[in-house]
Protein backbone atom coordinates (compact mmCIF):
# COMPACT_ATOMS: atom_id res chain seq x y z
CA UNK A 1 0.00 0.00 0.00
CA UNK A 2 1.53 3.72 -0.90
CA UNK A 3 1.09 5.51 2.32
CA UNK A 4 1.83 9.29 2.41
CA UNK A 5 2.01 11.29 5.64
CA UNK A 6 2.14 15.54 5.27
CA UNK A 7 4.14 16.97 7.95
CA UNK A 8 4.56 20.41 9.06
CA UNK A 9 7.46 21.45 11.35
CA UNK A 10 6.13 24.24 14.27
CA UNK A 11 7.32 25.47 17.59
CA UNK A 12 6.91 22.79 20.54
CA UNK A 13 3.54 23.56 22.98
CA UNK A 14 5.61 25.19 25.41
CA UNK A 15 7.14 27.48 23.32
CA UNK A 16 6.14 31.37 24.30
CA UNK A 17 5.30 32.95 21.48
CA UNK A 18 6.49 36.66 21.04
CA UNK A 19 5.24 38.95 18.26
CA UNK A 20 7.96 41.26 16.39
CA UNK A 21 7.69 44.57 17.25
CA UNK A 22 6.30 45.44 13.44
CA UNK A 23 3.83 42.83 13.88
CA UNK A 24 5.22 41.24 10.78
CA UNK A 25 5.32 37.93 12.07
CA UNK A 26 6.79 35.93 15.73
CA UNK A 27 10.30 35.90 16.64
CA UNK A 28 11.58 32.94 16.30
CA UNK A 29 14.79 33.44 18.67
CA UNK A 30 15.12 30.34 20.89
CA UNK A 31 12.12 28.57 19.67
CA UNK A 32 12.63 24.51 19.77
CA UNK A 33 10.81 23.35 16.71
CA UNK A 34 9.08 19.74 15.94
CA UNK A 35 6.96 17.72 14.24
CA UNK A 36 3.50 18.95 14.68
CA UNK A 37 1.78 16.50 17.18
CA UNK A 38 -1.56 15.97 14.79
CA UNK A 39 1.01 15.06 12.55
CA UNK A 40 3.29 12.66 14.70
CA UNK A 41 -0.71 10.68 14.27
CA UNK A 42 -0.49 10.25 11.15
CA UNK A 43 3.02 9.38 10.58
CA UNK A 44 2.59 6.93 13.00
CA UNK A 45 -1.32 5.75 11.52
CA UNK A 46 0.86 5.29 8.34
CA UNK A 47 3.57 3.40 10.04
CA UNK A 48 0.80 1.00 11.07
CA UNK A 49 -0.81 0.38 8.18
CA UNK A 50 2.11 0.29 6.15
CA UNK A 51 3.02 -2.97 9.00
CA UNK A 52 -0.67 -4.25 8.11
CA UNK A 53 -0.17 -4.51 4.68
CA UNK A 54 3.13 -3.74 3.22
CA UNK A 55 4.46 -1.15 1.49
CA UNK A 56 6.67 2.09 1.99
CA UNK A 57 5.43 5.44 3.90
CA UNK A 58 6.40 8.57 1.68
CA UNK A 59 6.66 12.11 3.62
CA UNK A 60 6.01 14.99 2.34
CA UNK A 61 6.54 18.43 4.12
CA UNK A 62 6.40 21.95 3.21
CA UNK A 63 8.74 24.00 4.78
CA UNK A 64 12.29 26.12 5.09
CA UNK A 65 15.63 24.78 6.12
CA UNK A 66 14.96 23.74 9.14
CA UNK A 67 12.03 21.16 8.60
CA UNK A 68 14.72 18.56 7.77
CA UNK A 69 14.14 17.78 11.13
CA UNK A 70 10.91 17.12 11.51
CA UNK A 71 11.36 15.11 8.31
CA UNK A 72 14.35 13.13 9.83
CA UNK A 73 12.20 12.98 12.46
CA UNK A 74 9.66 10.89 11.10
CA UNK A 75 11.91 8.91 8.61
CA UNK A 76 13.75 7.36 12.01
CA UNK A 77 10.06 6.33 12.85
CA UNK A 78 10.25 4.36 10.44
CA UNK A 79 8.97 5.93 6.87
CA UNK A 80 11.15 5.27 4.35
CA UNK A 81 11.41 8.58 1.97
CA UNK A 82 10.50 12.06 1.90
CA UNK A 83 10.21 15.42 -0.26
CA UNK A 84 10.96 18.35 1.32
CA UNK A 85 9.26 21.22 -0.83
CA UNK A 86 11.60 24.54 0.08
CA UNK A 87 11.28 27.53 -1.90
CA UNK A 88 11.52 31.37 -0.27
CA UNK A 89 8.60 31.98 -2.42
CA UNK A 90 6.16 29.71 -0.72
CA UNK A 91 7.12 32.91 2.52
CA UNK A 92 3.68 33.57 3.78
CA UNK A 93 1.78 30.56 1.63
CA UNK A 94 -1.57 29.97 3.09
CA UNK A 95 -3.62 26.78 3.20
CA UNK A 96 -4.68 26.46 -0.17
CA UNK A 97 -0.60 27.40 -1.24
CA UNK A 98 0.59 24.57 0.99
CA UNK A 99 -2.24 22.13 -0.21
CA UNK A 100 -1.22 23.06 -4.00
CA UNK A 101 2.71 22.37 -3.26
CA UNK A 102 1.77 19.14 -1.23
CA UNK A 103 -0.74 18.41 -4.20
CA UNK A 104 2.28 19.14 -6.78
CA UNK A 105 4.43 16.53 -5.20
CA UNK A 106 1.63 13.71 -4.62
CA UNK A 107 0.64 13.82 -7.63
CA UNK A 108 3.67 12.10 -8.78
CA UNK A 109 3.92 9.71 -6.82
CA UNK A 110 1.65 6.59 -6.15
CA UNK A 111 -0.92 6.82 -2.92
CA UNK A 112 -3.99 5.06 -1.43
CA UNK A 113 -4.00 7.08 1.60
CA UNK A 114 -2.55 10.12 1.96
CA UNK A 115 -2.38 11.22 6.41
CA UNK A 116 -2.04 14.64 7.27
CA UNK A 117 -2.70 16.84 11.21
CA UNK A 118 -6.11 17.52 11.68
CA UNK A 119 -4.89 20.81 12.06
CA UNK A 120 -1.04 22.22 12.64
CA UNK A 121 -0.88 24.30 15.99
CA UNK A 122 1.16 27.26 14.50
CA UNK A 123 -1.44 28.81 12.41
CA UNK A 124 -4.62 27.09 13.54
CA UNK A 125 -5.95 26.54 9.96
CA UNK A 126 -7.13 23.08 10.00
CA UNK A 127 -7.10 23.44 6.09
CA UNK A 128 -4.54 21.66 4.37
CA UNK A 129 -5.69 18.50 4.44
CA UNK A 130 -9.43 18.99 3.14
CA UNK A 131 -8.03 21.22 0.89
CA UNK A 132 -5.99 18.53 -0.38
CA UNK A 133 -8.74 16.08 -0.82
CA UNK A 134 -10.39 18.57 -2.77
CA UNK A 135 -7.35 19.29 -5.20
CA UNK A 136 -6.69 16.07 -5.93
CA UNK A 137 -11.01 14.75 -6.17
CA UNK A 138 -10.92 12.05 -3.66
CA UNK A 139 -12.57 11.60 -0.69
CA UNK A 140 -11.70 13.29 2.91
CA UNK A 141 -12.33 12.31 6.09
CA UNK A 142 -10.98 14.80 8.40
CA UNK A 143 -10.24 14.59 12.61
CA UNK A 144 -10.15 11.04 12.74
CA UNK A 145 -9.61 8.62 16.42
CA UNK A 146 -9.86 5.13 14.17
CA UNK A 147 -9.01 3.73 10.91
CA UNK A 148 -9.77 0.20 9.56
CA UNK A 149 -9.02 -0.35 5.78
CA UNK A 150 -10.06 -3.45 4.23
CA UNK A 151 -9.29 -3.74 1.06
CA UNK A 152 -10.04 -0.88 -0.89
CA UNK A 153 -12.88 0.44 1.79
CA UNK A 154 -11.41 2.01 4.67
CA UNK A 155 -13.88 3.51 7.80
CA UNK A 156 -13.21 6.10 10.05
CA UNK A 157 -14.69 7.31 13.42
CA UNK A 158 -14.96 11.01 14.04
CA UNK A 159 -15.99 12.65 17.09
CA UNK A 160 -18.63 15.82 16.56
CA UNK A 161 -20.03 17.33 18.58
CA UNK A 162 -22.01 15.44 21.30
CA UNK A 163 -21.58 12.52 19.03
CA UNK A 164 -19.46 10.02 17.05
CA UNK A 165 -19.68 9.08 13.35
CA UNK A 166 -18.55 5.96 11.66
CA UNK A 167 -17.98 6.69 8.17
CA UNK A 168 -17.19 4.56 5.22
CA UNK A 169 -15.15 5.62 2.24
CA UNK A 170 -12.83 4.19 -0.42
CA UNK A 171 -9.50 4.63 -1.70
CA UNK A 172 -7.71 6.76 -2.29
CA UNK A 173 -8.53 9.24 0.09
CA UNK A 174 -7.06 11.74 2.90
CA UNK A 175 -7.78 11.01 6.50
CA UNK A 176 -6.72 13.98 9.08
CA UNK A 177 -5.38 12.44 11.91
CA UNK A 178 -6.71 13.53 15.72
CA UNK A 179 -6.06 12.87 19.37
CA UNK A 180 -6.71 9.66 20.01
CA UNK A 181 -5.68 7.79 17.06
CA UNK A 182 -3.09 6.40 18.15
CA UNK A 183 0.16 6.78 20.65
CA UNK A 184 3.27 7.96 17.82
CA UNK A 185 6.20 5.65 18.42
CA UNK A 186 9.82 7.07 19.67
CA UNK A 187 12.69 6.94 16.80
CA UNK A 188 14.50 4.14 18.06
CA UNK A 189 18.68 5.10 17.66
CA UNK A 190 19.07 2.85 14.68
CA UNK A 191 16.36 4.26 13.43
CA UNK A 192 17.82 7.62 13.76
CA UNK A 193 21.25 6.21 12.36
CA UNK A 194 19.08 4.68 9.40
CA UNK A 195 16.94 7.86 8.47
CA UNK A 196 20.21 9.31 7.75
CA UNK A 197 20.79 7.37 4.45
CA UNK A 198 16.47 7.51 3.20
CA UNK A 199 16.40 9.59 0.59
CA UNK A 200 15.05 13.48 0.72
CA UNK A 201 14.19 15.48 -2.39
CA UNK A 202 13.90 18.96 -1.88
CA UNK A 203 11.64 20.28 -4.41
CA UNK A 204 11.68 24.05 -5.19
CA UNK A 205 8.53 25.95 -6.70
CA UNK A 206 9.62 25.64 -10.23
CA UNK A 207 10.15 22.12 -9.70
CA UNK A 208 7.45 21.38 -9.04
CA UNK A 209 5.66 23.90 -11.91
CA UNK A 210 3.61 26.06 -8.92
CA UNK A 211 3.70 29.78 -8.46
CA UNK A 212 3.11 31.57 -5.11
CA UNK A 213 -0.63 32.36 -5.48
CA UNK A 214 -2.29 32.63 -1.81
CA UNK A 215 -5.71 33.56 -1.45
CA UNK A 216 -5.37 34.54 2.94
CA UNK A 217 -2.48 37.14 3.73
CA UNK A 218 -1.96 38.05 7.33
CA UNK A 219 -2.10 41.44 7.57
CA UNK A 220 0.03 41.69 10.74
CA UNK A 221 0.29 39.74 13.99
CA UNK A 222 -0.89 40.60 17.55
CA UNK A 223 -0.39 39.62 20.69
CA UNK A 224 -3.56 38.39 22.92
CA UNK A 225 -5.09 41.98 24.66
CA UNK A 226 -4.57 41.56 28.22
CA UNK A 227 -7.39 40.74 30.45
CA UNK A 228 -8.15 42.80 32.84
CA UNK A 229 -6.32 41.75 36.16
CA UNK A 230 -8.17 39.36 38.13
CA UNK A 231 -9.12 39.04 42.19
CA UNK A 232 -8.01 37.05 44.45
CA UNK A 233 -10.60 36.12 46.82
CA UNK A 234 -8.90 35.78 50.17
CA UNK A 235 -9.80 34.36 53.77
CA UNK A 236 -9.26 31.41 55.20
CA UNK A 237 -12.97 29.70 55.14
CA UNK A 238 -13.87 28.20 52.19
CA UNK A 239 -17.35 28.61 53.15
CA UNK A 240 -17.11 32.37 53.23
CA UNK A 241 -15.02 32.30 50.49
CA UNK A 242 -17.83 30.10 48.14
CA UNK A 243 -20.58 32.54 49.77
CA UNK A 244 -18.58 35.55 48.40
CA UNK A 245 -17.55 33.72 44.95
CA UNK A 246 -20.95 33.04 44.47
CA UNK A 247 -22.14 36.37 45.03
CA UNK A 248 -20.03 37.82 42.75
CA UNK A 249 -20.34 35.41 39.86
CA UNK A 250 -23.96 36.39 40.37
CA UNK A 251 -24.14 40.28 40.58
CA UNK A 252 -20.94 41.47 38.59
CA UNK A 253 -19.48 38.23 36.53
CA UNK A 254 -23.40 37.82 35.88
CA UNK A 255 -22.48 34.47 34.98
CA UNK A 256 -24.57 32.26 37.18
CA UNK B 1 -19.00 41.82 -8.74
CA UNK B 2 -19.19 39.80 -6.14
CA UNK B 3 -21.79 40.88 -3.27
CA UNK B 4 -24.15 40.23 -0.47
CA UNK B 5 -22.72 38.40 2.74
CA UNK B 6 -23.74 34.81 2.63
CA UNK B 7 -24.18 32.01 5.40
CA UNK B 8 -23.70 28.73 5.91
CA UNK B 9 -26.73 27.62 8.50
CA UNK B 10 -26.42 24.57 10.60
CA UNK B 11 -29.13 22.34 11.84
CA UNK B 12 -29.54 19.53 13.84
CA UNK B 13 -33.14 17.25 13.38
CA UNK B 14 -35.00 20.14 12.50
CA UNK B 15 -33.50 22.76 14.84
CA UNK B 16 -30.94 25.13 13.94
CA UNK B 17 -28.08 25.39 16.31
CA UNK B 18 -27.11 28.07 17.68
CA UNK B 19 -23.83 29.31 15.70
CA UNK B 20 -26.23 29.71 12.88
CA UNK B 21 -27.77 32.59 14.74
CA UNK B 22 -24.71 33.77 15.57
CA UNK B 23 -23.63 33.59 12.13
CA UNK B 24 -26.79 35.23 10.89
CA UNK B 25 -26.46 38.22 13.43
CA UNK B 26 -22.64 38.79 12.66
CA UNK B 27 -23.71 38.75 8.57
CA UNK B 28 -26.25 41.25 9.29
CA UNK B 29 -23.73 43.90 10.67
CA UNK B 30 -21.32 43.01 7.95
CA UNK B 31 -24.21 43.49 5.48
CA UNK B 32 -25.77 46.76 7.16
CA UNK B 33 -21.93 48.67 7.13
CA UNK B 34 -21.78 46.95 2.93
CA UNK B 35 -25.25 48.08 2.08
CA UNK B 36 -25.85 44.45 1.22
CA UNK B 37 -28.04 41.55 2.24
CA UNK B 38 -27.51 38.71 3.97
CA UNK B 39 -28.45 35.29 1.90
CA UNK B 40 -28.53 31.83 4.15
CA UNK B 41 -28.25 28.24 2.81
CA UNK B 42 -30.04 26.00 4.56
CA UNK B 43 -29.36 21.86 3.80
CA UNK B 44 -31.56 19.25 5.34
CA UNK B 45 -34.30 16.71 5.02
CA UNK B 46 -37.79 17.65 6.22
CA UNK B 47 -36.28 21.25 7.48
CA UNK B 48 -38.14 23.78 5.10
CA UNK B 49 -40.58 24.96 8.24
CA UNK B 50 -37.42 26.56 9.67
CA UNK B 51 -36.27 28.93 7.29
CA UNK B 52 -38.13 31.42 8.52
CA UNK B 53 -37.42 31.86 11.88
CA UNK B 54 -33.46 33.35 10.31
CA UNK B 55 -35.65 36.53 9.37
CA UNK B 56 -35.76 37.35 13.36
CA UNK B 57 -31.68 37.71 13.29
CA UNK B 58 -31.35 39.87 9.99
CA UNK B 59 -31.44 37.26 6.95
CA UNK B 60 -32.77 38.89 3.70
CA UNK B 61 -32.88 35.58 2.14
CA UNK B 62 -32.79 32.03 2.46
CA UNK B 63 -32.08 29.38 -0.06
CA UNK B 64 -33.42 26.19 0.93
CA UNK B 65 -32.95 22.56 -0.41
CA UNK B 66 -35.07 19.99 1.31
CA UNK B 67 -33.80 16.31 0.46
CA UNK B 68 -33.16 13.50 1.43
CA UNK B 69 -29.40 13.68 0.05
CA UNK B 70 -29.04 16.24 2.59
CA UNK B 71 -30.65 14.11 5.74
CA UNK B 72 -27.33 14.06 7.68
CA UNK B 73 -24.38 15.98 6.97
CA UNK B 74 -21.82 14.99 3.98
CA UNK B 75 -18.72 16.95 2.82
CA UNK B 76 -20.37 16.22 -1.14
CA UNK B 77 -23.65 16.99 -1.18
CA UNK B 78 -23.23 19.65 1.06
CA UNK B 79 -19.99 21.25 -1.17
CA UNK B 80 -22.04 20.71 -4.41
CA UNK B 81 -25.15 22.58 -2.95
CA UNK B 82 -23.25 25.70 -1.97
CA UNK B 83 -20.57 25.96 -5.21
CA UNK B 84 -23.83 25.49 -6.83
CA UNK B 85 -25.31 28.83 -5.18
CA UNK B 86 -21.87 30.45 -5.59
CA UNK B 87 -21.42 30.01 -8.91
CA UNK B 88 -24.80 31.70 -10.06
CA UNK B 89 -24.47 34.27 -7.29
CA UNK B 90 -21.08 35.16 -6.52
CA UNK B 91 -20.95 35.81 -2.98
CA UNK B 92 -18.97 38.56 -1.44
CA UNK B 93 -18.40 37.01 1.76
CA UNK B 94 -19.17 33.31 2.82
CA UNK B 95 -19.28 32.47 6.89
CA UNK B 96 -19.56 29.46 8.26
CA UNK B 97 -19.08 28.09 11.84
CA UNK B 98 -16.09 26.65 13.06
CA UNK B 99 -17.98 23.60 14.45
CA UNK B 100 -16.91 19.91 13.10
CA UNK B 101 -19.35 20.30 10.14
CA UNK B 102 -18.18 24.16 9.65
CA UNK B 103 -14.35 23.21 10.03
CA UNK B 104 -14.84 19.88 7.31
CA UNK B 105 -17.36 21.78 4.90
CA UNK B 106 -15.48 25.11 4.74
CA UNK B 107 -11.58 23.88 4.33
CA UNK B 108 -12.81 21.29 1.35
CA UNK B 109 -14.87 24.70 -0.26
CA UNK B 110 -11.65 26.41 -0.01
CA UNK B 111 -10.04 23.91 -2.47
CA UNK B 112 -13.25 23.71 -4.75
CA UNK B 113 -13.90 27.26 -4.74
CA UNK B 114 -9.75 28.10 -4.98
CA UNK B 115 -10.25 31.01 -2.55
CA UNK B 116 -9.04 31.35 1.16
CA UNK B 117 -10.22 31.48 4.35
CA UNK B 118 -9.98 32.88 7.87
CA UNK B 119 -10.37 29.73 10.28
CA UNK B 120 -12.13 30.05 14.05
CA UNK B 121 -12.14 34.00 13.84
CA UNK B 122 -13.12 35.79 16.91
CA UNK B 123 -13.60 39.08 15.25
CA UNK B 124 -14.58 40.21 12.16
CA UNK B 125 -14.77 43.49 10.50
CA UNK B 126 -14.92 45.73 6.70
CA UNK B 127 -12.25 47.59 6.12
CA UNK B 128 -12.66 49.17 2.52
CA UNK B 129 -15.08 47.48 1.67
CA UNK B 130 -13.29 44.23 2.22
CA UNK B 131 -13.26 41.50 5.20
CA UNK B 132 -10.79 41.83 7.82
CA UNK B 133 -10.90 38.72 10.28
CA UNK B 134 -9.16 38.28 13.68
CA UNK B 135 -8.59 35.01 14.52
CA UNK B 136 -6.27 33.64 17.53
CA UNK B 137 -3.05 31.44 15.67
CA UNK B 138 -0.39 29.55 18.05
CA UNK B 139 -3.27 28.64 19.96
CA UNK B 140 -4.48 31.85 21.18
CA UNK B 141 -0.82 32.87 22.04
CA UNK B 142 -1.24 35.02 19.70
CA UNK B 143 -3.45 37.06 16.90
CA UNK B 144 -3.94 37.40 13.16
CA UNK B 145 -5.20 39.76 11.10
CA UNK B 146 -6.25 38.13 8.03
CA UNK B 147 -7.69 39.51 4.31
CA UNK B 148 -8.96 37.47 1.83
CA UNK B 149 -7.57 38.49 -1.93
CA UNK B 150 -10.41 36.50 -4.01
CA UNK B 151 -14.21 36.12 -3.87
CA UNK B 152 -16.08 34.75 -2.00
CA UNK B 153 -13.79 35.90 0.80
CA UNK B 154 -14.36 33.17 3.93
CA UNK B 155 -14.39 33.38 7.41
CA UNK B 156 -15.56 30.33 9.53
CA UNK B 157 -16.40 31.86 13.47
CA UNK B 158 -15.31 30.84 16.45
CA UNK B 159 -18.68 29.52 18.60
CA UNK B 160 -20.26 31.25 21.31
CA UNK B 161 -17.84 34.46 20.61
CA UNK B 162 -19.90 36.38 18.07
CA UNK B 163 -23.22 37.55 20.02
CA UNK B 164 -26.87 36.90 18.66
CA UNK B 165 -28.68 39.72 17.93
CA UNK B 166 -32.22 40.09 16.92
CA UNK B 167 -33.15 41.69 14.08
CA UNK B 168 -36.27 41.49 12.93
CA UNK B 169 -37.46 40.90 9.06
CA UNK B 170 -39.35 38.76 6.50
CA UNK B 171 -36.90 36.47 5.07
CA UNK B 172 -37.95 35.67 1.31
CA UNK B 173 -37.41 31.69 0.92
CA UNK B 174 -36.12 30.89 -2.46
CA UNK B 175 -36.01 26.87 -2.65
CA UNK B 176 -33.61 25.30 -4.91
CA UNK B 177 -32.32 21.86 -6.15
CA UNK B 178 -28.83 21.20 -6.86
CA UNK B 179 -29.41 18.39 -8.45
CA UNK B 180 -27.04 16.12 -6.76
CA UNK B 181 -26.86 12.20 -7.06
CA UNK B 182 -26.29 9.85 -4.74
CA UNK B 183 -23.16 8.87 -6.67
CA UNK B 184 -21.54 11.88 -6.26
CA UNK B 185 -20.96 11.57 -2.61
CA UNK B 186 -17.80 9.64 -1.60
CA UNK B 187 -18.51 9.21 1.75
CA UNK B 188 -21.16 7.88 3.54
CA UNK B 189 -22.34 8.06 7.53
CA UNK B 190 -22.63 4.15 8.76
CA UNK B 191 -23.69 5.38 12.19
CA UNK B 192 -24.21 7.95 14.60
CA UNK B 193 -23.34 7.23 18.25
CA UNK B 194 -24.22 9.67 20.85
CA UNK B 195 -21.47 10.62 23.41
CA UNK B 196 -22.59 13.13 25.52
CA UNK B 197 -25.56 11.74 27.68
CA UNK B 198 -27.62 15.31 26.63
CA UNK B 199 -24.90 17.09 28.12
CA UNK B 200 -23.51 20.54 25.98
CA UNK B 201 -20.24 19.54 23.81
CA UNK B 202 -17.64 20.99 25.35
CA UNK B 203 -17.14 23.24 22.59
CA UNK B 204 -20.76 24.88 23.02
CA UNK B 205 -21.59 24.64 26.48
CA UNK B 206 -22.09 27.78 28.31
CA UNK B 207 -20.02 26.83 31.36
CA UNK B 208 -17.16 24.69 31.64
CA UNK B 209 -15.50 22.78 34.95
CA UNK B 210 -12.31 21.52 34.33
CA UNK B 211 -10.10 19.36 36.33
CA UNK B 212 -6.07 19.11 36.06
CA UNK B 213 -3.40 17.22 38.02
CA UNK B 214 -4.76 18.62 41.50
CA UNK B 215 -7.57 16.63 41.14
CA UNK B 216 -5.13 13.88 42.24
CA UNK B 217 -6.89 10.61 40.48
CA UNK B 218 -10.22 10.02 38.45
CA UNK B 219 -12.15 9.36 41.06
CA UNK B 220 -12.13 12.83 42.23
CA UNK B 221 -13.57 13.92 39.25
CA UNK B 222 -17.29 13.03 41.30
CA UNK B 223 -16.29 16.52 42.78
CA UNK B 224 -17.05 18.90 39.81
CA UNK B 225 -19.43 16.43 38.39
CA UNK B 226 -22.22 17.70 41.01
CA UNK B 227 -20.92 21.27 40.62
CA UNK B 228 -21.16 20.46 37.06
CA UNK B 229 -24.53 19.13 37.28
CA UNK B 230 -26.14 22.03 39.54
CA UNK B 231 -25.29 24.65 36.96
CA UNK B 232 -25.47 22.81 33.53
CA UNK B 233 -22.13 22.72 32.80
CA UNK B 234 -19.46 19.95 31.23
CA UNK B 235 -16.63 19.07 32.41
CA UNK B 236 -13.46 19.41 31.01
CA UNK B 237 -9.83 18.56 31.78
CA UNK B 238 -6.40 19.07 31.29
CA UNK B 239 -3.45 17.81 29.42
CA UNK B 240 -1.96 16.58 32.19
CA UNK B 241 -5.04 14.71 33.64
CA UNK B 242 -6.02 13.15 30.16
CA UNK B 243 -2.39 11.75 29.71
CA UNK B 244 -2.68 10.57 33.20
CA UNK B 245 -5.74 8.46 31.76
CA UNK B 246 -8.19 10.30 34.16
CA UNK B 247 -10.51 11.72 31.68
CA UNK B 248 -11.19 10.81 28.10
CA UNK B 249 -9.33 12.65 25.10
CA UNK B 250 -12.28 13.89 24.10
CA UNK B 251 -12.36 15.93 27.70
CA UNK B 252 -9.41 17.70 26.97
CA UNK B 253 -8.79 21.39 26.74
CA UNK B 254 -5.85 22.96 25.26
CA UNK B 255 -4.07 23.59 22.19
CA UNK B 256 -3.51 19.83 21.39
CA UNK B 257 -7.39 19.29 22.68
CA UNK B 258 -10.50 21.33 22.36
CA UNK B 259 -10.75 24.99 22.23
CA UNK B 260 -13.27 26.29 24.17
CA UNK B 261 -15.57 29.61 24.81
CA UNK B 262 -17.86 29.33 27.60
CA UNK B 263 -19.48 32.01 29.83
CA UNK B 264 -17.95 31.27 32.80
CA UNK B 265 -14.97 28.61 32.97
CA UNK B 266 -13.98 26.73 36.25
CA UNK B 267 -10.66 25.57 36.31
CA UNK B 268 -9.71 23.69 39.40
CA UNK B 269 -6.31 22.09 40.40
CA UNK B 270 -4.97 23.22 36.87
CA UNK B 271 -1.84 24.69 36.79
CA UNK B 272 -2.34 26.78 33.86
CA UNK B 273 0.28 25.77 31.66
CA UNK B 274 0.52 27.61 27.95
CA UNK B 275 -0.80 24.56 26.49
CA UNK B 276 -4.23 24.86 28.43
CA UNK B 277 -4.23 28.85 28.39
CA UNK B 278 -4.12 28.68 25.05
CA UNK B 279 -7.22 26.70 24.46
CA UNK B 280 -9.67 28.58 27.10
CA UNK B 281 -8.54 32.14 27.18
CA UNK B 282 -11.20 33.49 25.32
CA UNK B 283 -13.91 32.26 28.05
CA UNK B 284 -15.62 35.17 29.05
CA UNK B 285 -15.55 34.70 32.47
CA UNK B 286 -12.28 32.49 34.25
CA UNK B 287 -12.57 31.44 37.70
CA UNK B 288 -9.30 29.82 38.66
CA UNK B 289 -8.98 27.53 42.34
CA UNK B 290 -5.80 26.05 43.39
CA UNK B 291 -3.51 25.77 46.31
CA UNK B 292 -0.79 27.13 44.64
CA UNK B 293 -0.61 30.95 45.03
CA UNK B 294 1.78 31.39 41.93
CA UNK B 295 0.12 29.13 39.91
CA UNK B 296 0.21 30.34 36.64
CA UNK B 297 -4.08 29.90 36.32
CA UNK B 298 -4.10 33.46 38.09
CA UNK B 299 -3.13 35.03 35.63
CA UNK B 300 -5.81 34.51 33.37
CA UNK B 301 -8.52 34.28 36.13
CA UNK B 302 -10.81 36.92 36.91
CA UNK B 303 -11.72 35.33 40.11
CA UNK B 304 -9.08 33.33 42.27
CA UNK B 305 -9.28 31.08 44.98
CA UNK B 306 -6.30 30.01 47.01
CA UNK B 307 -7.57 27.09 48.40
CA UNK B 308 -7.65 23.18 48.41
CA UNK B 309 -10.15 22.32 45.86
CA UNK B 310 -11.22 19.57 47.82
CA UNK B 311 -12.50 21.69 50.79
CA UNK B 312 -13.55 24.85 48.40
CA UNK B 313 -15.45 23.18 45.89
CA UNK B 314 -17.90 21.37 47.82
CA UNK B 315 -18.77 24.33 49.78
CA UNK B 316 -19.22 26.10 46.30
CA UNK B 317 -21.60 23.64 45.38
CA UNK B 318 -23.19 24.08 48.54
CA UNK B 319 -23.57 27.57 48.07
CA UNK B 320 -24.91 27.37 44.28
CA UNK B 321 -27.05 24.54 45.64
CA UNK B 322 -29.15 27.31 47.92
CA UNK B 323 -29.02 30.27 45.38
CA UNK B 324 -30.97 27.72 42.84
CA UNK B 325 -33.60 26.15 45.64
Amino acid sequence: MNLVACIKQVPNTDTTIRVKPDGSGIDETGIEWVMNPYDEFGVEEALKTKEKFGGAVTIVSLGPARAINAIRTALAMGADRAFHINDIVFNGADAYMTAKALAAVIKTIPYDIIFCGQRAIDDDSGQVGAILAALLDIPQMTVATKVDVEGNTIKVVRPVEGAELLIESHLPCVVTAHKGLNVPRFASLPGIMKARNKPVEVKDAAALGVSMNAKAQIFRMMPPSARPPGRIISGDDPAAKAKELTKMLREEAKAI
Amino acid sequence: MAKGVWIITEQRYGNFRKITFELASTARKLADELGEDVCAILLGSGIEGIAGELGKYGVDKVYVADQPIFESYTTDAHAAAIVHLVNEHSPSILLFGASSQGKDLSAHLVGRLETGMATDCTDVKIVDGRLRAIRPMYAGKCFGEVAINTFPQMASLRPNVFPVVESAREAVIVKFDPGISPDQLKTRILEVRKTTNGKADLTEAAIVVSGGRGMKGPENYAVLEELAQLLGATVGASRAAVDAGWRPEADQVGQTGKVVSPDLYIACGISGATQHLAGMGTSKCIVAINKDPDAQIFVAADYGIVDDLFKFVPELTKEIKALIS
